[in-house]
Order: structure tokens, then C-alpha cells, then sequence
């Protein structure tokens, strides 16, 4: 007598147990091993590129920093790189080297929590993603003192940053890069070597080098599978060919390399803020432009790498006050788009924990 | 990097926990204990500075979601705006401090209080009266900077708390 | 005939009762069922308090410290709130299983503590066959957490009941032979004849011994970094899914009760019981359990889950043989006649041997295997 078996549809649905945002799958299970799986987003929709056309150039900042709305700096830097690339506004040195202290303080903000969050999904109740979050708090805090919030700092304006820093805020980012590399190897040492996460994580999700390449991912994981590509050395944007850092690569692209890719990206973005501080020149922080740009008519594209992989702002304008059309080329979405391959012969607790490698926030795959 | 299968990853991890219960958390209980925010904050609600504003309308004009509801009058004796009505919709604000920046008269500011929840959405419309800087209503440093060397300065954590290795 | 069986019966009555008990046999039980029960729910409020003021501080957090001074009301808090809920049961499910399911996990826990001693003599049954009680009597829980499982009429709150199921019957193996090693040192099987034999606490004479019991006693009682019945992170909240109100409540004693019962377990098998200076022996008693239960806590704190079919290969491939040999080397080291004068010596060769035998076997001989099945 044969026994008979038959798939069954899981579904994971918009409330997730891990916290990833409202996100949905719908897996096709055969006893434990999944089969088959099948995302189904736009839950958490808002129509930004719509309401970009409605507000002015300026107006559309704060819009951008609710895109991903965990590493807003990243956004605005973006929006703001393809509103000068259009206008053909030029940026004053200051800062642009304010820009790049930003953006990788906020990509260290950022990757932390994708690491936290990734080892909450593996099982380690709560500890790596608390720790995680005090650290991540040093970081927010420098933020607050910048712009005055917390999460949605709408910093950089088209022509520069907002305001200068504040006289506090050097010798409190002097005190955070002492801390910050003791509390990477604390990191290290809690989790890094721990056998049940080599268990968990080694080996289980492969993302092959061809399969990364052709599914257009971006990021960290892209390098974790194997491929040396970084928008700041393959087509530098604002002043990142005036630093010394290295693009760090792992080989399997399974989750554990996504997971070492991560923390040693932490690494090399600390070495590029210690370059930045020494190197400040005073000066100036904004070119004055007026409030209601007008590009002339036209279109840009501008790319940054930011902590998820690359993000691209499409801007078309015809000569008004508002962009005619505002497009973003999300990093998350296209990273999920190999999630199919990777999952397929894995079982449900992989399926998680793969999911949590990947590193996504809804509010940019929805928009 | 080399793994060892026989435990010696778990006791690591094990070690760097119970250090933890030795340090101090770093916790803040909040009724109590209040920390300093940024001199920068953009908070909730707006000051407005009634001899200063000329009623031209340039925040409601640069306000991305249409916030600010400004209704005036021509006075000739003055020969200046006289604002009737200066209305701001808390609720529909999303703190982005645009209008603030773009005031050619430093007429507008953020206010330094958080604690301005309510009970009903009605009430968070603020009305002219409701703006006017008051002791409780301090104004914060955003884009301002003398007005930011006023407060006190901010709790930060990487001054407050510092671990002993 | 009769006069035999008179005979028989008065042998039992005196057993049971120790020697200069007051008011014979059954004031004897009552007050150690009074005790008992007392005990459990203390501990357990005791136990839920440490966890979380512990997990707390270890998270760089406080624990919960609004709920009276220090928060030590806080379990009290909780079994309010659980009391005023409502009691739903899902219209499929099997009722009569459903409600049974708490109890039938509950009252072994309860029954666990009738054989451990907190004092010399002092145990609600000093039965001679002590620790054969203990193991048969853990199993039963497993019965009312599968039936938790069916009787909840949900596939998930299934899969997780069988997934809970096969772990104990594999992790029931290694706790056995691991209590085995512990027999042949003592040479009995009652409890109270274990704690008196230890002149020289058993954690030190049979280190691998401790080792396998603690992993094996968490996995019995799904506790981290076994616990993906209950998992939290995963799509199934496990076998009480469809539980609310008491019944609920009653599933979350069991797991403490089980936890505080398995550190019993140990204290009184490798730590020496209710042995030590100064203090009453039932203090420190206490102190050890409290000291084992910690330990289940930071274990907790800091390592992370492992999958269903790595938690089998655990078992089978690891614990398993590792078992057989420590036994193997008790029996050799039994068998050989160890002097007492020289068990120091044997407390060096046996954490030596533990150490070698762990290194050899992770080394060369444990592989979990691929998880990846071909689709």
C-alpha cells in the first residue's frame, strides 16, 4: 500500500511572526519541505511615486525618507543626488563629506538591524537584537542631535544638507568609534562561532553566483555569493573615491555568509567614517537654491549603494515645479525575486530564517 | 575561519551573557526619569510669532501635505496683512520642517515639548492662540541656532552609559 | 494466608513511615502533599520571577519592576490576568480531550516531587525504586501535551504536538542512561540513598553524565534551545495554540513545574541534594535548584533554536553513543574497584575522558547531514 501524500498551502500571512513588515507568502509545503512559494505584496502601498508628482522637488524629501523607512539617509541622499544630476546643482565640500558620514553611519544603523533581527529569526531569544538596539541608539541619537528625529530625518536638501552639525557632534562621534569596534567583536564572539548557528545557517539557502547575478540582487547579497561589485568603487558618487576601503566577499552565498558579509560591512563603513572625520573641511553647507526648483526638462537616473543593495531614483521632468515622473528601483524587491530558487527543499524553520537573510523592508518593495 | 564542532563557539556565547548581568542595563524608567531631547527636535506642535509674521504664506505654500490653513485681511492703517486665521492640522503634519526653513521673516518654529497627546483628533488642530510661545510651550532650536544654544543639552548614550570591560 | 498478608502490609506501613514520625501514616502524607503542592506553585512563581528579572538583565534590560517592590508581584499579576479570561474552545475540537489535555499534562509534574528528598528521610515516599518512578512517571506529560495537539483541532497545533512527541521519545534514551551511570556509582535506586552516597557531589565523578542529562532534560521539557514545539519566531505557536484562560495557565505551569522539577532531578542526582554546611538542608535544597534553573536560563538567554531534524540527529548521533560510552567507562571504572581514598584521582580521569571523548566524536565521527531535499 503506497501512502499518499499531498501538498498543502501555508500561508504566511500579512502579520508576520518575525518583524519584517507586513509581508505575505503563500507556501506550498509536503510535510515540512517547502515546494513551492508564492509572495504576495503591496499591503503596505502608498502610492509615493504618485504623490511625488504632486509635491514639489523639494516637498518630496520627506516622502523619501518613508521608503525605507529604517535607513532614511540613504533615501534622501539618493533623491538628492538625481535632483542635482537633473538641475546640474553642484554641492559645496562640506558638505559632501557630511553626506557620506550620514549615509554610513546610517548604513552601520541599518545593517545592525538586519543582523539583529536575522539571529531573532534563527531562535536567540530576543539577546542579539537588544544588544543590537542599544546599539543602534548610540547611532540615532547622533542623528537626533543632526535633524531633530529620530527615524524619518529628512536631512539632505538638493544643494546639500539642512544645517550644519552641531558643535557636540564630533567629539560624541569620536566617543561612538571607540565603542563601536569593541561591541563588533562582542558580537562576534556571542554568535559568530556558536555551533547551532553554523548548524542552522551553513549550508541552507544557497544563492549561487550565476543565479545572484541574473536575478539582478544587489548588495550584501550579492557579494555574499561570491561577485565584487560596489556602487562606491564600481561608479563613485559624491566623494567615495577619496577613501581607502576595501569591498569585503564571501564564497557559498548561503545565509551564514550573509550573515559575516553584513558585520564585516560594518567594519569597512567605520573605516570610512574615521577617513571622513579627519578629512572635514569647513565651509559652507548649501548651495542656495530656490524653494520651487526647475530642472529643465530631462531625465536621471542616480544610484547609491545603500545598506539593502542599490537604490536608484528614475527623475523626468518637463520644467515644472513638481518632477513629471519619479520612479525608484527598490533593492529589496529585486533580492526577493531569487527568494523562489533559494527556498525550494528546504524546510518551514529555513524558510524563515532565509527570508530573514535577505533583508527587506516592505515600505520599499510597496513604495 | 576555522569552526570547532565541540562547544567551545557555545561557551563563548555563554560568557559574553553573563558578563551582561554584571553591567549596568541601559534602561531608562520614563516617568521618572526624563532624558534631555535634542535641541533640534522637531516636535508636534508649532510657535508662531505673531509681531513677526506678515501673513505672505510662504509655509503653507512649501507644507507638502497642505497643513497649514491661512486665512487674512488687508489692513490699510498698518499697510500689512492682518492674519484672522492661522490654523495648523497636528494630525496631518508629518514633522518635516520645511515650513519652518522656509519662513523669510523667522516668523515660525517647532516647539521643544513631546508630551502633547490628546484624547480626541479635533483637538489637535492648533488655533492662533493655541501658538503663541508660552513657558511650556519652549522653542526649539530647529534651524535656529542661537535659539538651539539655549536649552539644555542632550542626554546621549554614548556619554551616559559606558560599559566596564 | 491472612496472617501473611498482615504481615506484608505492616512491612509497607513502616517503610513508608520514618522513625519517629508523630500521628503514623497518613498525617505523614497530608503533610507532605500540603508541602509538595505549596512548593511547586512557590517555586514556580519564584522560577517565572527569576526568568524574567534574569533574561532581563543578562538583555541589558530591566525585567518587569512596576508589580509590587521589585516586581516580585508580578507572577501573581499574571495569574490574575490569566484567571479573567475568557475560555474559548473551538467548535471542532474534540471537547472531552481538550479539557483533559492541562490536567493530564499537569499532575506528573506534581507526582514527580513525591520520591525527591529535601531533608534526610524527608520525602512524601521514599520508595526503593526512586528514580525508575521518575523517569516512568515524565513520560505521562507527553501524553496530555499530544492530546493538547488533537484535541485542538488545528493542523499546526498537530504538528507541533508530533514534533514534540518524537523529541521525547528520543531524548527519553539518553536520560535514562545517563541516570544508569549515576545507579552503578550510588549502587541503589532510591533518591535518598543517592544523596547520602555523595560524599563527593556526582557532577565531578561523572561530568559527561551531567552534561547529557542537562541537554537531555531540556529537551524533555522544551526548553531552549529546544524549543521549537513553542517556537515563537515560527508559523506555529505550537500544541497551545487554541488555549486561553486557565487551561492556557495551566500549560504554562507545566513547563515551569517540569523545569523546576527536572532541576530537582538533577540537584538530587549530580549536585549532591540537600547536602552542605551551615544552612538547613532544605535550603540549600533550594539554593541548588535555583542554581540549575539558572543555568536553563542562560542557556536560554543566549543560544539560538535547532530544527526538528537536527534536534533527532542530536539525539540519535550524538547523545546517544556519547551515553553508551560514559556508560561503559562507569561500568569499567565500577567493576575496577576504585579505591575511595583515590576519587580524586578519578574525578581528574573522568573530566579527562569527558573532554576526550567530546572532542573525538565532534570531530571525526558527528555529521548532521544535509537538510536540502530535492524538490
Amino acid at each position: 500500500m503506497a501512502l499518499r501524500t499531498e501538498p498543502f498551502v501555508l500561508n504566511m500571512g500579512p502579520v508576520h511572526p518575525s518583524t519584517h513588515g507586513v509581508f505575505r507568502m503563500r507556501a506550498t509545503l509536503d510535510g515540512e519541505v517547502v515546494v513551492d512559494i508564492e509572495p504576495v505584496f503591496g499591503y503596505l502601498h502608498r502610492g509615493i511615486e504618485k504623490l511625488a508628482e504632486q509635491r514639489t522637488y523639494t516637498g518630496t524629501i520627506p516622502l523619501t525618507d518613508r521608503l525605507d523607512y529604517i535607513s532614511s539617509m540613504s533615501n534622501n541622499f539618493a533623491y538628492c543626488l538625481a535632483v542635482e544630476k537633473l538641475a546640474g546643482i553642484k554641492v559645496p565640500e562640506r558638505a559632501e563629506y557630511i553626506r557620506v558620514i550620514m549615509a554610513e553611519l546610517q548604513r552601520i544603523a541599518s545593517l545592525l538591524i538586519a543582523v539583529g533581527s536575522f539571529l531573532n529569526d534563527c531562535g536567540a531569544y530576543f539577546t542579539p537584537f537588544l544588544y543590537m538596539f542599544r546599539e543602534r541608539e548610540r547611532i540615532v541619537d547622533l542623528f537626533e542631535m543632526v535633524s531633530g528625529q529620530r527615524l524619518t530625518y529628512n536631512y539632505m536638501r538638493v544643494g546639500g544638507v539642512s544645517q550644519d552639525l552641531p558643535k557636540e557632534f564630533m567629539p560624541a562621534l569620536h566617543k561612538f568609534m571607540n565603542l563601536m569596534p569593541r561591541f563588533l567583536d562582542e558580537y562576534d564572539r556571542l554568535l559568530m562561532q556558536n555551533e547551532i548557528l553554523i548548524a542552522r545557517a551553513k549550508g541552507v539557502g544557497i544563492l549561487t553566483r550565476e543565479q545572484a547575478i541574473n536575478s539582478s540582487a544587489s548588495g550584501p547579497v550579492l557579494r555574499a555569493s561570491g561577485v565584487k561589485w560596489d556602487i562606491r568603487k564600481a561608479d563613485p558618487y559624491s566623494v567615495y573615491d577619496r577613501f581607502d576601503f576595501d569591498i569585503p566577499a564571501q564564497e557559498s552565498g548561503d545565509c551564514y555568509d550573509r550573515y559575516r558579509q553584513r558585520v564585516e560591512e560594518m567594519r569597512q563603513s567605520l573605516r570610512i567614517i574615521q577617513q571622513a572625520m579627519e578629512q572635514l573641511p569647513p565651509g559652507p553647507v548649501r548651495t542656495e537654491v530656490p524653494h520651487l526648483i526647475r530642472p529643465p526638462a530631462g531625465e536621471a537616473y542616480a544610484r547609491i549603494e545603500c545598506p539593502k543593495g542599490e537604490l536608484g531614483f528614475y527623475l523626468v521632468s518637463d520644467n515644472s515645479i513638481a518632477p513629471y515622473r519619479c520612479h525608484i528601483r527598490p533593492p529589496s524587491l529585486l533580492n526577493l525575486t531569487a527568494l523562489r530558487d533559494m527556498v525550494r527543499g528546504w524546510k518551514v524553520a529555513d524558510l524563515i530564517i532565509i527570508f530573514g537573510s535577505i533583508d527587506i523592508t516592505v515600505g520599499e518593495i510597496d513604495r | 575561519m576555522k569552526f570547532e564542532r565541540y562547544g567551545i563557539g557555545i561557551a563563548k556565547g555563554l560568557t559574553v551573557t553573563i558578563r551582561h548581568l554584571l553591567r549596568h542595563p541601559t534602561v531608562n524608567q520614563y516617568p521618572e526619569q526624563r532624558l534631555n531631547i535634542s535641541r533640534r527636535f522637531r516636535g508636534n506642535e508649532l510657535v508662531w510669532n505673531q509681531e513677526k509674521c506678515t501673513g505672505c504664506g510662504t509655509c503653507a505654500k512649501t507644507c507638502p501635505q497642505g497643513a497649514i490653513e491661512i486665512v487674512t485681511s488687508t489692513d490699510m492703517t498698518e499697510n500689512k496683512y492682518v492674519v484672522e486665521k492661522y490654523e495648523v492640522d497636528t494630525g496631518y503634519c508629518i514633522n518635516c520642517g520645511l515650513c519652518v526653513e522656509s519662513c523669510p521673516y523667522e516668523a515660525l518654529y517647532f516647539s521643544h515639548a513631546f508630551e502633547c497627546a490628546r484624547y480626541r483628533r479635533g483637538e489637535l488642530v492648533q488655533g492662533k492662540e493655541d501658538m503663541l510661545e508660552t513657558p511650556e510651550r519652549k522653542v526649539s532650536g530647529y534651524f535656529y541656532p542661537d535659539k538651539a544654544a539655549k536649552l539644555p543639552k542632550q542626554t546621549l548614550l554614548v556619554e551616559k552609559i559606558t560599559e566596564k570591560r | 494466608m491472612a496472617t501473611a498478608e498482615l504481615d506484608i502490609y505492616h512491612l509497607v506501613k513502616l517503610q513508608a513511615v520514618p522513625p519517629d514520625w508523630p500521628g503514623g501514616f497518613w498525617w505523614h502524607w497530608l503533610f507532605f502533599t500540603v508541602v509538595i503542592i505549596g512548593f511547586v506553585l512557590t517555586m514556580v512563581m519564584g522560577v517565572i520571577y527569576i526568568e524574567r528579572r534574569g533574561m532581563g538583565r543578562m538583555q541589558s534590560r530591566l525585567g518587569p519592576n512596576r508589580t509590587g517592590p521589585f516586581g516580585l508581584l508580578q507572577p501573581v499579576a499574571d495569574a490574575i490576568k490569566v484567571l479573567l479570561k475568557e475560555n474559548i474552545v473551538p467548535t471542532a475540537a474534540d471537547k472531552l480531550v481538550h479539557w483533559l489535555a492541562p490536567v493530564v499534562a499537569f499532575a506528573p509534574a506534581l507526582m514527580l516531587f513525591a520520591v525527591i528528598p529535601f531533608q534526610n528521610g524527608a520525602l512524601l515516599a521514599d520508595l526503593n525504586i526512586g528514580i525508575l518512578y521518575v523517569v516512568a512517571i515524565s513520560s505521562v506529560s507527553t501524553m496530555g501535551i499530544f492530546m493538547a495537539g488533537w484535541g485542538s483541532s488545528n493542523k499546526y497545533s498537530l504538528l507541533g504536538a508530533m514534533r514534540n512527541v518524537a523529541a521525547v521519545v528520543s531524548y527519553e534514551i539518553p536520560l535514562v542512561l545517563a541516570i544508569v551511570g549515576v545507579v552503578l556509582i550510588s549502587g541503589s535506586l532510591s533518591l535518598n540513598q543517592m544523596v547520602v552516597a555523595q560524599d563527593i557531589p556526582f557532577i565531578l565523578l561523572q561530568p559527561l553524565g551531567f552534561l547529557l542529562f542537562f541537554a537531555a532534560g531540556c529537551a524533555e521539557i522544551n526548553r531552549s534551545p529546544f524549543d521549537l514545539m513553542e517556537a515563537d519566531s515560527e508559523i506555529v505557536a505550537g500544541f497551545h495554540t487554541e488555549y486561553s484562560g486557565m487551561k492556557f495557565a495551566m500549560f504554562y505551569l507545566v513547563e515551569y513545574a517540569e523545569a523546576v522539577a527536572i532541576s530537582a532531578v538533577i540537584t538530587t542526582l549530580f549536585l549532591g541534594g540537600w547536602r552542605g554546611p551551615l544552612l538547613p538542608p532544605w535550603l540549600w535544597f533550594v539554593v541548588k535548584v535555583l542554581l540549575v534553573f539558572f543555568a536553563m536560563v542562560w542557556t536560554r538567554t543566549t543560544l539560538p533554536r535547532i530544527r526538528i531534524d537536527q534536534l533527532m540527529a542530536f539525539a540519535w548521533k550524538f547523545l546517544f553513543p556519547m551515553a553508551l560510552l560514559n556508560l561503559f567507562i562507569t561500568a569499567l571504572q565500577v567493576l575496577a574497584d576504585w579505591p575511595a581514598e583515590l576519587a580524586w584521582a578519578m574525578i581528574i580521569v573522568n573530566i579527562a575522558v569527558m573532554a576526550i571523548i567530546i572532542l573525538i566524536w565532534s570531530k571525526f565521527f558527528f555529521r548532521l547531514g544535509g537538510g536540502r531535499i530535492e524538490v
